[in-house]
C-alpha cells in the first residue's frame, strides 16, 4: 500500500488525517481508493492537486505508476511565470 | 489636419513620406516606411527601444516628430548590416548571447554603434553609462556590455589593419 | 565570468549539448527582421483603443456610447454587454488555473470597476486619433465606492468589499460573511510550541514588499481578424498561443476550433503574458466592425491594467539551538491578489522554508483581493516575497548566533532524502553544492571597504513539466526542421535545435527550429514555469529518437539485415553485422535522398505530458556600498550559483540567472507601485517606475552547478528560469543591513528609506 501524505487542503475530506495508506498501482487507481475511503477527496485531488511520487512531481498523469512502498504526497498544482 | 511631405535619408537611401504634424519619427519609420525593426517600448523616451541615429547622434525616435526628419540622415537597425555582412556589434551580440527576447536589441545595437562611433575605446563604466538609456529586462546587461567591449576591440583592430 | 562545477557524465560524450552555438534565430533578432506583437499588419486593419476606469472602485451606472458611435471613422464599440456573462468555472489547460468568470470580468468590467485602469469599453476606428476622440465621447456614469489597496486594510473588518460573493476558502467552517480574504493556505509540521520551547535563540520580525511589475519591454499587442465564416485569427505575442486560444474562446463563448492563434516573437513576459487582456476585445471589435483590428497597449496601460505581482506582508519567527540548528519556524503571509482572487501566496507558502530541514513549523498564507490590477504570474510566483522575509530572518539569526551566513544554511540544509517543507522527499538535488561553490568563490573572501556590506540568501523553485508537442521533419537534403508550440522568450529555439542535433547526430547549423500556430502543431502548455527546455525538450528528443529509429530501419532494409544490427552513430547508420562488413555507413543525407524509395518522407512527432521536473536551488552573494549622504545603494559584486541539472546552452542558462538577478535587484532597491489617496498608481511609466539600467549593475557572475542531473530528462536538464529571482531581494537587503548596521525589513530600499534608517540610527 502506498503511503499518502495529504496537506491541509485535503483535511476537510479526511477529517484532519494527514497520513494514511491506500492501494493504487497508478495515480488513477489511487484517486479511486482515496475517494472510496474519503468520499469527495478523489474528485478534489484530481482537479486541484499534484502527486509527488517518491519526490517526483506528477500533474494530470493518471497512468503514472506507484510502487507498493511509494510515498505519495498530495500538493497543490504548481504553475509558474 | 493635412499631412506634411517629408524628404529624408534613411540608411543611405533617400526616402519620402507623408506625416501628420504630430506623428513621431518612430511611427513614420514603422508605419509609413515599414521599418518595424525600431521598437516602441514606452513612447516617452525612457526605454530606448526606438533608438535611431540622426545625423550621427543617438535619439529616441518616439520623442522626435517625423517632419523634423526633413533633410536629415537617419540610420536604423535595418541599415546596420552592410552588403549581407553583420556589423561587428551584431556578430558579437550573437557570439556573447547578449540578447534573450531580442525586443530591446535593435535600440541597444544602435546606441552601441553611436557609442563606438564617438568613442572607439570606452571603459566598461563609460559603456554602462552610455547604454543607461536603453532598458533590457532579460539579460541583466552583463553579456551586452561584454559584447560591446569585444566589438569595440575588434573594430579597433580592423582600423589598425 | 562564469564557471561550471561538473561531474563527468557516464553516457556517451555530448558534442552539441553543453556548447555555446549562435542561436538559430539570431540574425533575425539583431537585424530588426524578427516580427514582434506590434509588427504585424493586415490590409484594412482598424485601430482599437480601450476606455479605462478613472476610479479605483465604482459601480457602473450607465454607459452611453451614442456620441462616440456618431463620430465618422468609428467602426465599432464594445462593452461588457457584448460579451457573455459567464458563470464561475475553474479552467485548467494552463499552469495556474483561474476562474473564467474573473478572467472575463478583468478583460471588460461588468456592473463594477475594481481598479483604476479597469477596461469599461473598447473602440475600433480608422485611425488612432479618431479612436481616442471616440473614447472621450463615451459617457460613463459611475457611483464611486470606497476603495482599498493595502493588503492588511483589505483584511480588516469593515473594509470596502470588492465582491459580495467572496467567502474565504480554506477555513475550518465557511464564514458567515463575505470578505476580501479569498483563501487561507496552511502548511504545518511537528509541534510549534514545543519547537520554540526547545530554542535557545528566537528572532521575530515583520517584513513587507510592494507590488512590482514584470516590466517586459514589449507592451501587449495583437491583431484579430474575424472571418465571415465564423473562423477567426489572432496574431499576438504571448507566452502560449494555445492558452490565448482557449481563453479567447471562453471569454467570447466560441468554439476553440474556430480560433487560430499565431504566435509573434515575444518581447519578454516573465509570467505577465500568460493571460489575455486585448485579444478578446480585438476579436469582439473585429466581429462588430467586419475589419481586422489591431490593438497595442501604451506603457501606461501596461502598468495600470496588466498583472503586477503582489505586494505582501511576511511575518517570520525562527527558533534555533545555540549550534545553529533551526528547531521551529512560524511564517504568516498576506498577499494582495489585486481585483480578483489568485495571488501567488500558495506557492510563496510552499517555497518559504523549502531550503531548510525544520522539524516544527507553521506557514499560513492569505490571498486577499484589493482595488489594484489583478496580479499575474511573475517569475517563480510568490517565492521571492516569502524568501525575502525568511532569508532576512535567517541572516538575523546567524548574526545572533555568531555563525556565518553559509554555515547556518549548511547546518539546516535539505539534501537527498530530506522531506521537503511542502511534503515530498527530495531526490537528485544539489543545493549544498550551490552553497559550497559560493564559499569557494573569490567573491566570498574579497575584503569590504567602508560603507560596504555583504549579503547572502538562498532560494527554491519547483519547476514544472506538462504537455508539449514537437515534430521533427527531415528535408530531402538531410537537414532537420524542429517544430514546437512554445514561444521562445529567452533563446529556447537554440536549446530545442541543440537537443535535436545531438540526438540526430547533425551539425547544429542543419537543424532549423520553428514555432507553429495552434493549427500547425499539437497542444502545448505555456512557455512558463521553467518548463520548455525540460518538457518541450523531452518531446523534441523523443521525436528525434523516432526519426533515428526510422532511419535505422531503412538502413537495415537496404542492407538486408535485422534492425538491431544497425546502430546510429555520429549522424549515420552503421552496420554491425560482420557478414556485411562491406556496407559503408549511411549518412542522414544519403538516407534522406532515398526516402521516397524507402518508405516516404522521414518525419516524426512526440506529444507528451512530461512529469518529474527537477527542482531548482540557488545561492546568491551580493556586495553593496551605501552612500551615507544620499542613501543610494550601489551593487558592487554579485555571484549567483544554481543547481541547473545540466545546462543545454550554458550562455543562455547564465543569461537566465543574470536576468533574474537584475530583476530581483530592481525589486529590492527601487521598483514599487505607488498609489495615491484615490487608489491611482502614481508612477505608471519607466521614468518613475525605476527598473535597473546598465549603469546600476556590475557584471553578474553565474556559477552553474551540474552535479545532480535530472534523471527524467535525456540530458539531465532542470528548469532554470525562475529560481534566480528568488534570493536577490534578501541578498541585497541583507547586504544593505550589513553596510549600515540596521535591519531593513521594508522593500524597496530606495534612497529616502535608507537615508531615514541612517538618520534614525544616528539619533
Amino acid at each position: 500500500m502506498a503511503r499518502v501524505i495529504a496537506g491541509s487542503e485535503c483535511w476537510p475530506f479526511t477529517g484532519g488525517a494527514s497520513e494514511f495508506e491506500v492501494e493504487g498501482a497508478t495515480v488513477r487507481d489511487l484517486i479511486a481508493s482515496l475517494d472510496a475511503r474519503f468520499p469527495g477527496l478523489g474528485a478534489f485531488v484530481d482537479k486541484r492537486m499534484a502527486f509527488a511520487i517518491d519526490g517526483e512531481i506528477h500533474q494530470d498523469a493518471w497512468f503514472s505508476p506507484i510502487r507498493p512502498d511509494s510515498e505519495v504526497c498530495l500538493i497543490p498544482k504548481i504553475g509558474g511565470g | 489636419m493635412s499631412k506634411i511631405h517629408v524628404t529624408t535619408t534613411v540608411n543611405g537611401d533617400s526616402a519620402e513620406f507623408l506625416a501628420g504634424p504630430g506623428v513621431t519619427l518612430m511611427d513614420a519609420l514603422r508605419d509609413e516606411l515599414g521599418l518595424t525593426g525600431t521598437k516602441e517600448g514606452c513612447g516617452s523616451g525612457d526605454c530606448g527601444a526606438c533608438s535611431v541615429i540622426v545625423d550621427g547622434r543617438i535619439v529616441c525616435s518616439c520623442l522626435m516628430l517625423a517632419p523634423e526628419a526633413e533633410g536629415r540622415r537617419i540610420e536604423t537597425i535595418e541599415g546596420l548590416a552592410q552588403g549581407g555582412q553583420l556589423h561587428p556589434l551584431q556578430q558579437k551580440f550573437l557570439e556573447h548571447a547578449a540578447l534573450q527576447c531580442g525586443f530591446c536589441t535593435p535600440g541597444i545595437l544602435m546606441a552601441s554603434k553611436a557609442l563606438l562611433d564617438a568613442n572607439p575605446d570606452p571603459t566598461e563604466t563609460e559603456a554602462r553609462y552610455w547604454l543607461a538609456g536603453n532598458l533590457c529586462r532579460c539579460t541583466g546587461y552583463d553579456k551586452i556590455i561584454r559584447a560591446v567591449m569585444d566589438a569595440a576591440a575588434e573594430l579597433r583592430q580592423e582600423r589598425v589593419a | 565570468m562564469s564557471e561550471t562545477l561538473d561531474k563527468p557524465a557516464a553516457k556517451a560524450p555530448l558534442t552539441i549539448v553543453g556548447t555555446r552555438p549562435i542561436r538559430p534565430d539570431g540574425a533575425d533578432k539583431v537585424t530588426g527582421r524578427a516580427a514582434f506583437g506590434a509588427d504585424f499588419h493586415m490590409p484594412g486593419q482598424l485601430v482599437g483603443r480601450v476606455l479605462r476606469s478613472p476610479h479605483a472602485h465604482a459601480r457602473i451606472v450607465s454607459i452611453d456610447t451614442s456620441k462616440a458611435k456618431a463620430l465618422p471613422g468609428v467602426k465599432a464599440i464594445v462593452t461588457a454587454a457584448d460579451f457573455p456573462d459567464l458563470a464561475s468555472e475553474m479552467v485548467e489547460g494552463s499552469e495556474a488555473s483561474s476562474d473564467i468568470r474573473d478572467l472575463s470580468l478583468n478583460v471588460m468590467a461588468r456592473h463594477k470597476v475594481l481598479y483604476h485602469g479597469h477596461a469599461v469599453a473598447a473602440v475600433a476606428a480608422v485611425s488612432g486619433d479618431i479612436a481616442e476622440e471616440a473614447l472621450a465621447r463615451i459617457k460613463v456614469t459611475y457611483e464611486v465606492l470606497p476603495h482599498v489597496t493595502d493588503v492588511e486594510e483589505a483584511m480588516a473588518p469593515g473594509a470596502p468589499l470588492l465582491h459580495d460573493h467572496l467567502f474565504t476558502e480554506g477555513l475550518e467552517a465557511r464564514p458567515a460573511q463575505a470578505s476580501n480574504i479569498a483563501r487561507k493556505h496552511r502548511f504545518v509540521r511537528g509541534d510549534l510550541a514545543e519547537g520554540f520551547a526547545a530554542a535557545d535563540v528566537v528572532v521575530e520580525r515583520r517584513y513587507d514588499t510592494k507590488a512590482t511589475h514584470q516590466g517586459y519591454i514589449e507592451p501587449h499587442a495583437c491583431v484579430a481578424a474575424w472571418g465571415e465564416d465564423g473562423r477567426c485569427d489572432v496574431w499576438c505575442s504571448s507566452q502560449g498561443q494555445f492558452t490565448i486560444r482557449s481563453y479567447c474562446a471562453k471569454v467570447l463563448g466560441l468554439e476553440t476550433s474556430d480560433i487560430r492563434v499565431t504566435p509573434a516573437e515575444i518581447g519578454g513576459g516573465f509570467g505577465g503574458k500568460t493571460t489575455v487582456y486585448l485579444e478578446p476585445l480585438a476579436l469582439a471589435l473585429s466581429r462588430a466592425s467586419g475589419h481586422p483590428v489591431k490593438m497595442v497597449m501604451s506603457r501606461e496601460e501596461v502598468f495600470r491594467a496588466t498583472g503586477p505581482t503582489s505586494g505582501g506582508v511576511i511575518e517570520v519567527k525562527l527558533g534555533a539551538k545555540k549550534d545553529g540548528t533551526i528547531v521551529a519556524a512560524e511564517v504568516e503571509l498576506k498577499f494582495q491578489a489585486g481585483a480578483f482572487p489568485g495571488s501567488p501566496v500558495g506557492t510563496a507558502a510552499m517555497t518559504a522554508l523549502a531550503c531548510y530541514d525544520i522539524p516544527n513549523f507553521s506557514i499560513v498564507g492569505w490571498d486577499v483581493v484589493t482595488n489594484t490590477p489583478k496580479t499575474a504570474a511573475y517569475r517563480a510566483p510568490g517565492a521571492p516575497i516569502s524568501a525575502f522575509g525568511v532569508e532576512s530572518a535567517v541572516d538575523e539569526l546567524a548574526q545572533k548566533l555568531g555563525l556565518d551566513a553559509i554555515a547556518i544554511r549548511e547546518k539546516n540544509a535539505v539534501r537527498d532524502g530530506t522531506k521537503a517543507s511542502y511534503g515530498p522527499t527530495f531526490q537528485n538535488i544539489a543545493y549544498v553544492d550551490t552553497l559550497k561553490v559560493i564559499k569557494d568563490s573569490a567573491h566570498w573572501n574579497t575584503p569590504l571597504g567602508p560603507n560596504q556590506g555583504r549579503g547572502f540568501a538562498v532560494g527554491f523553485w519547483f519547476n514544472v513539466g506538462g504537455e508539449s508537442t514537437a515534430a521533427v521533419h527531415i528535408g530531402e537534403d538531410g537537414s532537420a526542421v524542429v517544430v514546437t508550440g512554445n514561444p521562445d522568450i529567452g533563446g529556447s529555439r537554440a536549446s530545442m535545435a541543440m537537443m535535436a542535433a545531438e540526438t540526430l547526430g547533425l551539425p547544429i547549423e542543419k537543424v532549423r527550429p520553428m514555432i507553429a500556430d495552434t493549427n500547425a502543431i499539437g497542444y502545448s502548455m505555456l512557455t512558463g514555469g521553467s518548463r520548455v527546455t525540460f518538457a518541450t525538450g523531452m518531446a523534441v528528443v523523443q521525436a528525434a529518437e523516432k526519426v533515428v529509429a526510422d532511419l535505422r530501419g531503412r538502413a537495415a532494409k537496404l542492407w538486408d539485415v535485422a534492425a538491431d544490427q544497425v546502430v546510429w552513430q555520429g549522424g549515420q547508420a552503421v552496420c554491425l553485422d560482420p557478414a556485411k562488413a562491406d556496407k559503408k555507413p549511411l549518412t542522414i543525407e544519403a538516407l534522406a535522398a532515398q526516402s521516397a524509395r524507402t518508405g516516404g518522407p522521414i518525419s516524426a512527432q512526440a506529444a507528451i505530458n512530461a512529469q518529474g521536473p527537477g527542482p531548482g536551488f540557488a545561492a546568491h552573494l551580493c556586495d553593496v556600498e551605501v552612500d551615507p549622504e544620499t542613501g543610494v545603494v550601489s551593487v558592487l559584486r554579485y555571484t549567483a550559483s544554481q543547481d541547473v541539472g545540466k545546462a543545454i546552452h550554458p550562455s543562455y542558462v547564465e543569461g537566465q540567472v543574470q536576468g533574474g538577478v537584475a530583476q530581483g535587484v530592481g525589486w529590492a532597491l527601487n521598483e514599487e507601485y505607488v498609489f495615491d489617496a484615490d487608489g491611482r498608481m502614481e508612477n505608471a511609466g519607466f521614468l518613475d517606475y525605476r527598473m535597473p539600467v546598465a549603469s546600476d549593475l556590475p557584471m553578474l557572475d553565474a556559477i552553474l552547478v551540474e552535479t545532480a542531473p535530472n534523471p527524467r530528462h535525456p540530458f539531465g536538464a532542470k528548469g532554470v528560469g525562475e529560481v534566480p529571482i528568488v534570493p536577490p531581494l534578501a541578498a541585497v537587503a541583507n547586504a544593505v543591513s550589513a553596510a549600515i548596521g540596521v535591519r531593513m525589513p521594508n522593500l524597496p530600499l530606495s534612497p529616502p528609506k535608507v537615508l531615514a534608517a541612517l538618520d534614525a540610527k544616528a539619533g
